[in-house]
């Protein structure tokens, strides 16, 4: 599903050159849940953002899902991003002024689906997290866990094969963090979406199926869970 | 369509800014459609005036009379058909808040060279049979309430009377009507003869204050034109004939030039449109860079984020413009009501619609591409790392 190799980032700050990622060989299979760890700044989120196709390394390849996205143009990229992939992130970044059913829609808007059928599959990825009684609430009469729940409904809603997520319960309490945790497990299992979390929770990360670390730009050792 | 919801999120993520910024937007656009109908009465002289008429005035200015004696010559020439002269009397009936346009016209002629007003077969027989006898334009009549009969008196502003005082007395036998879908330029008008102003005058008798020379053949009015001139030329009443369109217009113009003065008013309006408006974009493209860039996670790429925004500048603009255009629609015959046929009937026309809707687009693309390239270029991750 992701291959990544020799995986160089730079970034250019001012006149200096600061390298966040050193080199990353990395590969994950098909249906598989993997957990990215590691400290603060050590690259999680610019390596998550590559695979996501949010980003282009400066050096190396990036495949997913059988594309070359370190080859792709803007544009390309956007619309393999529409097709392929799907977005959690912390703080879940829904659109205040929409309802949580109109949220889910937006990834449909680029799609040739008419009215009646976004709404629809929209109902249907509420309905799947467990929020189709709440299809017209605006984000700000929602919980915490209830808006991240929003957020995966809006992540699945084109059915991507892929779901990258940027410490998604990073700003839920146990309880909640846990909920959602099993959502993207069971989202994993029944539903065959390979999963990538970075994440700081070791409880977070005992739900994916693979752990990885990174450490200043190097990824080292590997647990399957 | 299916964006336009999106479109409205935007503007409504902060409602009584974007209301505000629609008000400001409406306001201006009610100005325009107001200023703009005047212009173009001011702009047209009025829709009945015929290109088959010209008007002889003073070379040196329109308010500068000619002689009398001038009269025969013009009809002598070949093409010309009929000449009426006139007098502006500038008389103040009651008060000087009152004022309409008075003029003492060569009764006759006059008619026969203005077919358009409409009198009944009694009213012009009073008219030519009376030599007090006053016709008044069917505005002017509702306006003061006059009935036929009533003797009408003016304070003679310019013209004092002979008998000492400088009042004059008309007796009404008439009322110009315009025919059905026709516009006048009479219906605020007072018309009255000549022989009686000439004779009632303590100065000038014997002139002309301009010539109305009707053409036999209006394709020739340019020929007759520079034959009435050169007629004169060297002479001590040197002439201007101009079709009636353009004295209107030269008429206008006395009391200012309404074409500069609209639009030097409308550019500053405009210009403080623009500063609202490109405000409230900014403004709003600033606070939602998180927005954008979730847009952009989602799939949406840079073209598809940069025409959300520039229809978000266009709606505001559109719409907030349409309203004022529609307004000023509509209050524009209240304001021709109030102004009581001083100017033709004044409305917004087809041309202010396509000029206003041509500034809308305009403005509305000076304030939403910069906002929008700047959405263009926002980077994802650099966005989202803000956020
Ligand atoms: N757009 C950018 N421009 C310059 N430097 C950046 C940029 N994005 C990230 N960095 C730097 O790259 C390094 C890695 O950042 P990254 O966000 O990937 O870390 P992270 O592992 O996700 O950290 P955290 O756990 O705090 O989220 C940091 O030193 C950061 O300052
Ligand atoms: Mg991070």
């Amino acid at each position: 599903m992701v291959e990544l190799k020799g995986v160089v980032k730079q970034y250019t700050r001012g006149r200096q050159q600061v390298n966040v990622l050193h080199g990353i060989d990395l590969s994950i299979a098909d249906g598989d849940f993997v957990a990215l760890m590691g400290p603060s700044g050590s690259g999680k989120t610019t390596l998550l953002n590559l695979i996501g196709g949010l980003d282009q390394p400066s050096a190396g390849t990036v495949e997913v899902a059988g594309r070359r996205l370190d080859q792709l143009s803007g544009t390309e990229l956007a619309h393999w991003r529409a097709g392929h992939v799907g977005f959690v992130f912390q703080f879940y970044n829904l659109l205040p002024m929409l309802s949580a059913q109109r949220n889910v829609e937006l990834p449909l808007l680029l799609t040739a689906l008419s009215g009646a059928e976004r709404r629809r599959r929209a109902l249907i990825a509420l309905e799947l997290v467990g929020l189709a009684g709440r299809a017209k609430h605006r984000p700000s009469e929602l919980s915490g866990g209830e808006e991240q729940r929003v957020a995966i409904a809006r992540a699945v809603v084109s059915d991507p094969q892929l779901l990258v997520c940027d410490e998604p319960t990073g700003d839920l309490d146990r309880h909640t963090a846990d909920e959602i945790l099993a959502l993207l497990q069971r989202l994993n299992r029944d539903h065959g979406k390979t999963i990538v979390m970075v994440t700081h929770d070791p409880k977070a990360a005992d739900y994916a199926r693979r752990q990885i670390h990174l450490d200043k730009g190097l990824l080292n050792g590997d647990l399957a869970a | 369509m299916k964006y336009l919801g999106l479109v409205l999120a935007g503007l409504m993520r902060h409602r009584s800014r974007s209301l505000l910024t629609l008000l400001s937007v409406m306001t201006a656009f009610v100005l325009f459609g107001l200023l703009d109908g005047v212009r173009t009465v001011f702009g047209e002289g009025t829709d009945t005036s015929g290109q088959d008429r010209l008007i002889v005035t003073s070379r040196l200015s329109i308010i500068q009379p000619l002689p009398y004696s001038q009269l025969a010559r013009i009809e002598a020439l070949d093409g010309v058909q009929e000449v009426a002269h006139a007098n502006w009397f500038g008389g103040v009936y009651q008060d000087r808040r009152n004022f309409f346009p008075n003029i003492a016209v060569s009764a006759n002629e006059w008619l026969a060279t203005h077919p358009e007003i409409r009198l009944t077969a009694a009213e012009r027989e009073a008219f030519l049979g009376t030599r007090t006898a006053a016709l008044a334009g069917e505005n002017l009549i509702e306006r003061f309430g006059w009935k036929i009969g009533d003797r009408i008196p003016l304070e003679g502003t310019i013209f004092p009377n002979k008998s000492g005082s400088n009042t004059w007395t008309f007796d009404l036998v008439g009322v110009m009507r315009a025919g059905e879908d026709e516009r006048s330029s009479f219906a605020g008008e007072l018309i009255f003869r000549y022989d009686y102003f000439d004779e009632g005058r303590t100065q000038g008798q014997g002139t002309v204050g301009w010539y109305v020379v009707q053409l036999a053949d209006p394709a020739r009015s340019n020929e007759v034109a520079q034959a009435i001139d050169a007629m004169f030329v060297n002479s001590d009443a040197e002439t201007k004939t101009q079709s009636e369109k353009e004295f209107n217009l030269a008429f206008a113009k006395q009391f200012g030039d309404i074409g500069l003065i609209v639009s030097a008013i409308m550019a500053a309006v405009f210009f403080t449109v623009l500063l609202v408006t490109g405000n409230t974009m900014a403004q709003g493209v600033r606070e939602r860079v998180g927005d954008i860039a979730i847009l952009k996670t989602l799939g949406f790429t840079g073209g598809a984020v940069c025409l959300l925004i520039v229809a978000e500048a266009l709606l505001l603009l559109i719409v907030g413009g349409c309203a004022g255009l529609g307004l000023a629609a509509l209050g524009l015959p209240a304001l021709s009501r109030a102004l009581r046929g001083q100017l033709p009937p004044l409305e917004v026309g087809p041309d202010t619609w396509l000029i206003g809707l041509a500034i809308m687009i305009g403005l509305g693309l000076v304030v939403g591409v910069p906002p929008a390239v700047g959405a263009l270029r926002l980077k994802i991750v650099d966005a989202l790392a803000r956020a």
